[in-house]
């Protein structure tokens, strides 16, 4: 972590230049075995990914938000491979993960960090915090001494005091402390690119705030691309240039944050956007936006998966899945047979979209 | 680093003098100095440690001399503190001595099985899948015995005699050992700070030194040291059924034996090697029990 | 609840037959050709071969150990060396007086244990907790072939108030006393691993029941401390009787040493015998039979905490 690249407008790792699109993932998927029965044979599959494809420009933020279980940590985990993908495309900076003539994944993970929920269990209890910063440098042949010093910098950096807290262990620390650790961590090894699942979702709402100006600071200074996860959509939008919206493993919308926000397309982003705590008190609703709870992504229903809870659904939302379509990366889509003139639905826009 | 610019909250670098810091088993050994209670046994246990290896200076007899006219005489008899066995052989020397062979016969088949139960569960734990299943199942079916019963089918099956005992006892202890290390690997190789540190793009061998291994030790030394006693035990049981240890040789559960026809003639000479077994037994479970409340890091 | 019932039986079955595999190994372990093994040393040529013919011990191990597996089934366990008597019945004689043995060990250490635990996991950290701790310690500290041979000298050798070893008869009578008297001193000692077990399970459940949120509103609506502790306890029971069961198949299996220091006549003191002598049909038998009953009890007392506690059938 030397000056003169943190602060070069240009990283010297950059392939493809500002308008190559930092990662590109194309219908990514991810479907976990049920095993059952005395054999323990697998019986069905959680399809907790399903087709998810988007793209994160360089120096962007995109938020990926949704109710929990909609496959949006496993994402996460699939942009760093801890889990491996069962089909899709997954390129980062123009080079293909882990395929011949691609990137190798050791050499993606080196320029994409994750920063975990648990702040608690993404440190190893056993080790100086300072040491769980300077793991990666160390594993990656920097001399022990020069890690160590540098990991106290970081610590300096996301605003703990190394002489106080390097040698602590993470059950000295509380949550945000341990979080902006894990921040220190996740930077360590200068990535381009940092991949927050929850990252501050667990926090206190005071902390919260203060640990995601750290975040917005970070990424300025050391021009850094965020993909951001979270249930939480007030949080999202504060920190994203672009949301994506996930429903049961799949992308229902994707676009600006601004258009997001504004004027939602598909109804489960309205019902996600009316479910928000109201801070106006004369301007509370009163009814739930969205009833019950989403569906089992082991058999995910027929259709536009959203059918069974939308207050639209007609019997084409049953009878086929509505596509999401493809536009340029700021392009505000929906997955939706409303915003399709030619699905067949009575509510479907009149005119040709763009 | 010392231009940067923007950092969302200065550090406070008042406090110029860091904090002493200890390392983990400094932390360890720090609170294992504030425990009174575990000093204590283990102070005991050093010194019949310390006994058994000096014991050719401190016996003040030969343990194998034995004398006909002495026999079974009780303590305090011309020198003989504890009194004198079947064979006229000075007891309290004979203890010290066996102490060599029964701490030997209890403490090196927990070494070997943690080694080997301990190497296996980690195996079984990071490498999941068949190799798991296939280790368990076997474990499965060794754990289907009880302890005292599988030791005795083993060095029944292959007869008498010290290093028949330690071979049972090692197959009797590698099973729990490697349900132990494998539920350990299995609960940290499923926390986020592995995923974090395989995240690094570090090499595996790493991962699992420095983040796996560290916090499967401490579960897996505590249930290794709550074994030595119940190990203990056993060996001086095996010894005493005619298994085990043979005769001339001083072992506890031995001697113990040989007196038992003594108990009508001399019987707080014939109690005496038990409450060696006794003592070290309670010794080893109170440092076991000391050890495991001061690893608790969170404690 | 079936499903898991009819899943839990089946896997025991790879587990016994493991068992069966190291007990069929156990003859191969000991020195020597398998079949001197079987027959007493001084057995004639001739006798060798007809035996060697007759359990086809020429053929290979595993028609071997699926010949003897069969017999086995067939409750055949071959013959014992020492006596000659047929092993299934020596076992047979014996088991009923283990099990009688344990049975009593177990409910004794229990009622002993459970009220141990109980006052000490409601006052943790207090000097009658420690005190409980204390003991616990002890009994499983205890070597309880030394513990055996103490009571003796004590009650037996000094105050001649209890018999030193043995059975009055074949025939247990229950309402007799110069048959229980017996029992008084083996069932006190084979007690004390349990009891420092059972103590230690039930001040932990209690200790960690009492901390529960539904116990603490209990109180804090003025519910009388008797009915706290019964609902305490209640919820405290399955994991302290489930341990109780398991430690009925330690001791059906451990009960050896305890037999060995009483002389009383049950599976273990058969083992022991069989061990001096180098019976091997006999230790092989009793070992067989010994660990299927530890494998039985551990999937009964299973059975019967998932009926109790729906929670365990989803593992």
């Amino acid at each position: 972590m030397d000056t003169s690249t943190t602060l070069a407008p240009i990283d010297a790792r950059d392939r493809g230049g500002p308008r190559q699109p930092l990662l590109i993932v194309r219908n990514l998927r991810k479907h976990f075995p049920i095993r059952s029965g005395v054999l323990g044979r697998v019986s069905a599959h959680v399809r907790a990914v399903d087709g998810v494809s988007f793209t994160v420009m360089k120096g962007e933020t995109l938020g990926i938000v949704g109710e929990s279980g909609c496959g949006k940590s496993t994402v996460a985990r699939l942009l760093m491979r801890l889990l491996k993908p069962d089909g899709g495309e997954h390129i980062f900076d123009g080079e293909a993960v882990g395929e011949a003539g691609g990137i190798s994944v050791a050499e993606m993970r080196r320029q994409v960090q994750m920063v975990f929920q648990d702040s608690a269990s993404s440190l190893n209890p056993r080790m100086p915090v300072q040491g769980s910063v300077a793991f990666g440098p160390i594993a990656f042949g920097t001399p022990r001494d020069r890690a160590l010093a540098q990991a106290r910098q970081l610590l300096a950096k996301v605003g703990l005091d190394p002489v106080l807290y390097g040698g602590r262990y993470p059950h000295e620390l509380s949550g945000g402390q341990k979080q902006r650790v894990n921040v220190a961590r996740a930077l360590a090894l200068d990535p381009r690119m940092v991949i927050l699942d929850e990252a501050v979702s667990a926090l206190d709402k005071s902390i919260e705030a203060q640990v995601l100006n750290l975040l917005q600071a970070l990424r300025r200074e050391l021009q850094l691309t965020y993909v951001f996860i979270s249930h939480d959509l007030s949080v999202v939008r504060w920190i994203s240039d672009r949301v994506m919206v996930m429903y049961l493993g799949e992308v229902v919308e994707i676009g600006p944050s601004n258009a997001i926000y504004e004027t939602p397309k598909h109804p489960y982003t309205r019902a996600l956007l009316a479910s928000r705590p109201a801070l106006d008190p004369d301007n509370r609703r009163l009814e739930a936006p969205v009833s019950g709870d989403p569906p089992s992504p082991i058999n995910p229903p027929s259709g536009c998966r959203f059918h069974t809870r939308c207050p639209f659904a007609e019997p084409v939302c049953s009878a086929r899945a509505p596509a999401l379509g493809e536009g340029d990366v700021m392009a505000h889509l929906a997955a939706c047979h409303m915003q399709d003139a030619a699905s067949g639905h009575s509510k479907a826009v009149r005119e040709i979209r763009h | 680093m010392s231009t940067t610019t923007a950092t969302a909250s200065p550090p406070a670098t008042i406090n110029a003098t860091p904090p002493r810091q200890r390392g983990y088993w400094g932390n360890v050994g720090y609170r294992l100095r504030y425990d009174p209670v575990t000093l204590l046994f283990g102070t005991v246990l050093l010194l019949i440690i310390l006994c058994a290896i000096f014991a050719p200076l401190i016996a003040p007899f030969d343990p194998y001399q034995e004398s006909i006219i002495r026999r079974l005489k009780p303590p305090g008899y011309r020198g003989h503190i504890l009194g004198t066995d079947e064979l006229g052989r000075d007891v309290l020397s004979r203890i010290l001595f066996g102490g060599r062979i029964t701490l030997t016969m209890g403490i090196l088949p927990v070494m070997v099985a943690t080694l080997i139960g301990g190497g296996l569960g980690v195996l079984a734990g990071f490498a999941g899948g068949l190799i798991n299943a296939l280790i368990m199942r076997v474990m499965d079916v060794f754990y289907a015995f009880p302890s005292v019963l599988l030791a005795v089918a083993i060095s029944g099956a292959m007869g008498g005699g010290a290093v028949n005992g330690m071979i049972a006892l090692t197959l009797v202890f590698i099973p729990p050992l490697c349900r132990v290390a494998e539920t350990a690997t299995t609960q940290v190789r499923n926390l986020d700070f592995v995923d974090a540190a395989k995240a690094t793009g570090a090499p595996l061998r790493l991962v699992l030194w420095h983040h796996v291994l560290g916090n499967i030790l401490g579960p897996v030394l505590i249930y290794a040291s709550s074994l030595v006693s119940v190990s203990i035990i056993l060996a001086s049981g095996l010894s005493f059924l005619g298994l085990g240890v043979t005769p001339p040789e001083p072992d506890w559960g031995l001697m113990l034996n040989a007196l038992r026809q003594a108990i009508y003639i001399s019987p707080l000479v014939a109690a005496m090697p038990g409450i060696a077994i006794l003592i070290t037994s309670i010794s080893m479970n109170m440092v076991s029990d000391g050890l495991r409340s001061a690893m608790d890091v969170r404690s | 609840m079936f499903g898991y019932v009819v899943r839990r039986l089946l896997s025991a079955v790879p587990i016994a037959l493991g068992v069966s595999m190291v007990c069929f190994a156990l003859v191969y372990l000991a020195p020597g050709d398998p079949v001197q093994t079987l027959l007493p040393p001084d057995a004639d040529a001739e006798t060798v071969d007809r035996l060697k013919a007759l359990y086809g011990l020429d053929r290979p191990l595993p028609i071997q150990y699926l010949d003897w597996l069969w017999r086995v089934a067939h409750g055949d366990l071959g013959r014992s060396i020492a006596t000659g008597r047929e092993v299934s019945n020596e076992i047979a004689r014996s088991l009923g007086n283990t099990v009688l043995l344990a049975a009593l060990s177990v409910l004794i250490a229990f009622s002993i244990a459970f009220v141990m635990g109980t006052i000490a996991g409601r006052r943790v950290g207090t000097v009658v907790d420690r005190l409980v701790t204390g003991v616990a310690v002890l009994g499983v500290s205890i070597p309880n072939y030394w513990l055996g041979i103490v009571l003796v000298i004590i009650f037996a050798v000094e105050l001649m108030a209890l018999p030193a070893s043995g059975m009055a008869s074949d025939h247990f009578d229950p309402t007799s006393w110069d048959h229980l008297q017996y029992l008084v001193l083996p069932v006190f000692t084979l007690s004390m691993i349990p009891v420092g077990i059972i103590a230690r399970t039930t001040r932990a459940a209690v200790s960690e029941m009492m901390n529960q949120e539904f116990i603490v509103t209990l109180r804090a609506n003025g519910v009388p401390e008797w009915r706290v502790l019964r609902h305490a306890l209640k919820n405290a029971l399955p994991p302290i009787l489930a341990v109780m069961g398991l430690q009925f198949g330690t001791l059906m299996g451990g009960s050896i040493l305890v037999e060995t220091v009483f002389s009383w006549p049950g599976s273990g003191y058969l083992l022991s015998k069989a061990i001096l002598t180098r019976d091997i049909p006999v230790l092989q038998g009793t070992i067989l039979v010994l660990a299927l009953i530890f494998v039985a009890t551990n999937l009964l007392v299973d059975l019967l905490q998932s009926s109790l506690d729906p929670r365990i059938r989803r593992a």
